[in-house]
């Protein structure tokens, strides 16, 4: 007889669904997709343990479950808070939650050097997106920002702590994908840093997959270091056989030139299948692969673009998480502007419009 | 007098010894305890309504009937003596001179808890008692309280002393246990929380060195007895480590009916304000908890004398209240600067923030920045704000109370004395020589009906 998988039901900003038991409040979210997911700096959900430090999640629960129906008296970490059955979770139509989350984001800014004019990793970068939703214009900040010197990890990776927001994410990667850990995280608190116990290289086969857990740009591969920006180099979804790893990548390219690696990943920005050293560092003509096709990047950073073909948008979910209601608008363009006007089908005119369109619909109305 | 139940004994002579505190009455609780049911042990503690005496005054019945008992797991006891709050020092008066009572009452809630192996992780700065307290185990040992097969009743126990590393976040209950397990003192993410997956991902509990202590007296007494000392839900007698400007800093034993006023101005306890200086404000119990200005120390806000006992000391919330806490009593006199003083505190947070969760790990630092500013003379008002506004994103959004610990004494300053940090911004010359003094905070309030 088959046991029958316990579905539990929640609740999450007026969406509700069935999730089986053991999914976080963060992975239901996520099946939902769209405007309710809370965003993730540090958990990963293929790193076991990663998770709770970010804060950047934190959500309201304004309704425990359904035997135990008072509210949770704090924020929780979405991502590693479990669901229960009847719980009702406050995401974006909670303001304390924003409020909170502005602070988060204001927090893991202070002591970032917003160095994005020559940091690799934007374009890519989580903190970017992070600081572009849910940001202030400017800072609160007035002292000197704490940095670190840049360190060389080994022939392929370099840190720079300074850009580090501590998640964590690279100590798991070393714990878990490869066999020897001798990066870790020393001192505490503001001074806490990723380091190696003292100046060693990280010499490992699968150990570049920290260069892709990394949501800012603090550990950068050297091999791609300065070469280009993000956005002018094209993914493409290639493969090779290879004897320690998956072999499945995504290739950089820009024309012909293959000028980076990574592994393949999915619209949350982790990592499908980790891939060995050999193929990311090693690897860089196309000769080398094969092949598949172009890249499909759901994640909303520039490299989306609208540039290729297939690309999948986010789920709408704005106007079901507020009961149906639309979303303000600051100033209907359509009072002001008769240019927009909603009425003028523009797909149906010939050529590209102008004046006399609107002069024409304006006649007959 | 003030009846003593943990620190009577403290002073006769060689009561460190097995033999002298055997001699006083010693160890009576564990013969009594081992003949009755663990069970009944647990339901006398929750009757004698004994609460945490490390700070948050959980019900110690309570969280003991919280334990997961799988089978086939082993369970564990972990005594939390990492007391590094900044004004306490309580359980090292207790460990240092009757460090039996300790051992006592750990065999008797070991007993009661199931545990075989019990361990005491200490703060690594207090190296001089564990040699004592491995001297009390050892002597225990020889005795036949510890080890295999204790009075002849098949329960076998062994005591370990930990030393820490010297860390204020190994005193949270998660971190001191993944201390202990040897790995970086980070405070895990609750749920789940000891009682369910501790120590080695067995069921664990964690106590207060004192609160330890007291399960002897609980035990010797009854639960019932023990809970008609004191006052409502705070039975019992409670250790405040008094310092600060008073005559006669040191560690008391009270029993919680006393009045704070009592309290600072006996000859028994504090014997008054140091220099016969007049007080300022005190921080009823321990760094962490909310500071309160003298005439909200000694009078609720309804115009009602403030008591040392739990319930008193936060009547009327964060607003007009503060906490018991873990009982370090820090008077400020007149020439004290809150200003300062709040500095100080923050650069303490700032310092012992395990760096694990971003609001604690930039917001400590940020608030000191800010505080260093003012207290220098080179604020402006919106600081002011702005230290509000900080302290009020840290607090509630991290992972351990670590970050609650470092945003209520800044937001508790602010609320009571901010004129005095307004000061420090009009006068920016004039607050690097002088103080802003008494001030009006030892007036009379003005009671609203």
């Amino acid at each position: 007889m088959a046991e029958e998988i316990k579905k539990l039901k929640v609740t999450i900003d007026n969406i509700t669904l069935e999730v089986p038991q053991g999914t976080t409040i963060l992975q239901a979210a996520r099946m939902i997709g769209g405007d309710v997911v809370p965003p993730a700096m540090c958990y990963y959900s293929k790193l076991q343990g990663s998770g709770g430090k970010c804060r950047t999640c934190l959500v309201e629960v304004s309704k425990g479950s359904e035997a135990d129906p008072r509210p949770m008296p704090k924020l929780v970490a979405s991502c590693r808070t479990g669901v229960m059955d009847g719980m009702e979770v406050k995401n974006i139509t909670s303001p304390k939650v924003i409020d909170a989350r502005n602070g988060v984001v204001e927090f893991l800014l202070l002591n970032h050097p917003l160095d994005c004019p020559i940091c690799d990793q934007a374009g890519e970068c989580h903190l970017q997106d992070l600081g572009y939703e849910h940001g202030k214009e400017a800072t609160r900040y007035e002292f000197k920002r704490r940095t670190f010197d840049k360190h060389d990890l080994g022939p392929y990776i370099q840190l720079h702590m300074t850009r580090c927001i501590l998640c964590y994410r690279c100590v798991f990667t070393a714990d878990q994908v490869s066999n020897k850990r001798v990066h870790g995280v020393l001192s505490r608190g503001d001074h806490a840093e990723i380091a190696t116990y003292i100046e060693k290289s990280l010499d490992n086969d699968f150990i570049g997959n920290v260069i892709d857990v990394c949501p800012v740009g603090a550990l950068t591969d050297k091999t791609f270091r300065f070469k280009n920006r993000v956005w002018f180099t094209k993914p493409v979804n290639a493969h090779r056989d290879c004897k320690c790893c998956s072999g499945k990548v995504t290739l950089w390219q820009r024309g012909e030139e293959v000028l980076r690696v990574t592994a393949r990943k999915n619209q949350w920005g982790e990592v499908e299948k980790w891939i060995c050293n050999e193929c990311r560092f090693e690897k860089k003509k196309v000769s080398d692969w094969v092949i598949e096709g172009p890249t499909h990047v759901n994640r909303h950073s520039v490299i989306s673009q609208g540039h290729y073909e297939k690309m999948k948008k986010p789920t709408e979910t704005f106007s079901k998480v507020h009961d149906g209601r639309k979303p303000k608008l600051l100033m209907d363009i359509h009072s002001v502007s008769e240019v927009n006007d909603p009425s003028i089908d523009l797909s149906a005119i010939n050529g590209p419009a102008t004046s006399k369109v609107f002069e024409h619909s304006k006649k007959q109305s | 007098m003030a009846r003593k139940l943990l620190l009577e004994k403290a002073h006769v002579e060689g009561i460190r010894h097995f033999d002298v505190y055997r001699r006083e009455g010693g160890y009576a609780a564990v013969e009594k305890a081992l003949k009755m049911d663990p069970a009944a042990i647990v339901e006398e503690v929750k009757k004698s309504g004994l609460r945490g005496r490390g700070g948050a005054g959980f019900a110690t019945g309570l969280k003991w009937s919280f334990l997961a008992k799988p089978e086939g797991v082993p369970r564990y006891l972990v005594c939390n003596a990492d007391e590094s709050e900044p004004g306490t020092f309580k359980d090292r008066y207790l460990m240092e001179f009757i460090p039996h009572l300790l051992i006592e009452g750990l065999i008797v809630s070991s007993f009661a808890l199931g545990s075989n192996r019990t361990y005491i992780y200490i703060r690594g700065e207090y190296a001089w008692i564990v040699g004592i307290l491995e001297q009390a185990i050892a002597e225990a040992k020889q005795n036949g309280f510890l080890g295999k097969n204790i009075l002849g009743t098949g329960f076998d126990l062994e005591i370990y002393v930990q030393r820490g590393a010297g860390a204020y976040i190994c005193g949270e209950e998660t971190a001191l246990i993944e201390s202990l397990e040897g790995k970086r003192g980070n405070p895990r993410i609750k749920p789940p929380f000891p009682a369910i997956k501790g120590l080695w991902d067995c069921p664990t509990v964690v106590n207060n060195v004192e609160t330890l202590a007291a399960v002897v007296p609980i035990m010797n007494l009854g639960g019932e007895e023990y809970a008609k000392i004191g006052v409502g839900r705070s039975t019992g007698t409670k250790l405040i480590s008094a310092c600060g400007n008073i005559n006669k800093p040191g560690v008391y034993e009270i029993d919680m009916t006393i009045s704070v006023e009592e309290f600072i101005y006996s000859d028994e306890y504090c014997g008054g304000i140091a220099n016969g200086k007049k007080l300022k404000a005190c921080i009823p119990g321990g760094s962490s908890v909310p500071i309160l200005p003298a005439n909200l120390l000694l009078k609720t806000a309804k115009g009602e004398t403030r008591y040392m006992n739990y319930e008193s000391l936060s009547d009327g919330g964060f607003a007009t209240g503060s906490m018991m806490g873990s009982g370090g009593f820090i008077v400020l006199d007149e020439d004290q600067c809150i200003v300062r003083h709040t500095l100080t505190l923050a650069r303490f947070y700032r310092h012992e923030s395990c760096g694990q969760c971003s609001p604690c790990r930039e917001g400590t630092g940020w608030m000191e920045k800010i505080l260093h500013k003012i207290e220098s003379g080179k604020g402006a008002m919106s600081d002011i704000d702005l230290l509000w506004d900080i302290q009020r994103k840290i607090e509630g959004n991290t992972i351990c109370p670590l970050g609650d610990a470092a945003a209520w004494p800044v937001a508790a300053a602010i609320r009571h004395f901010r004129d005095e940090f307004e000061w420090h911004v009009n006068n920016p010359s004039l607050c690097l020589t002088q103080n802003y003094g008494l001030a009006h905070y030892a007036d009379e309030l003005s009671v609203v009906a």
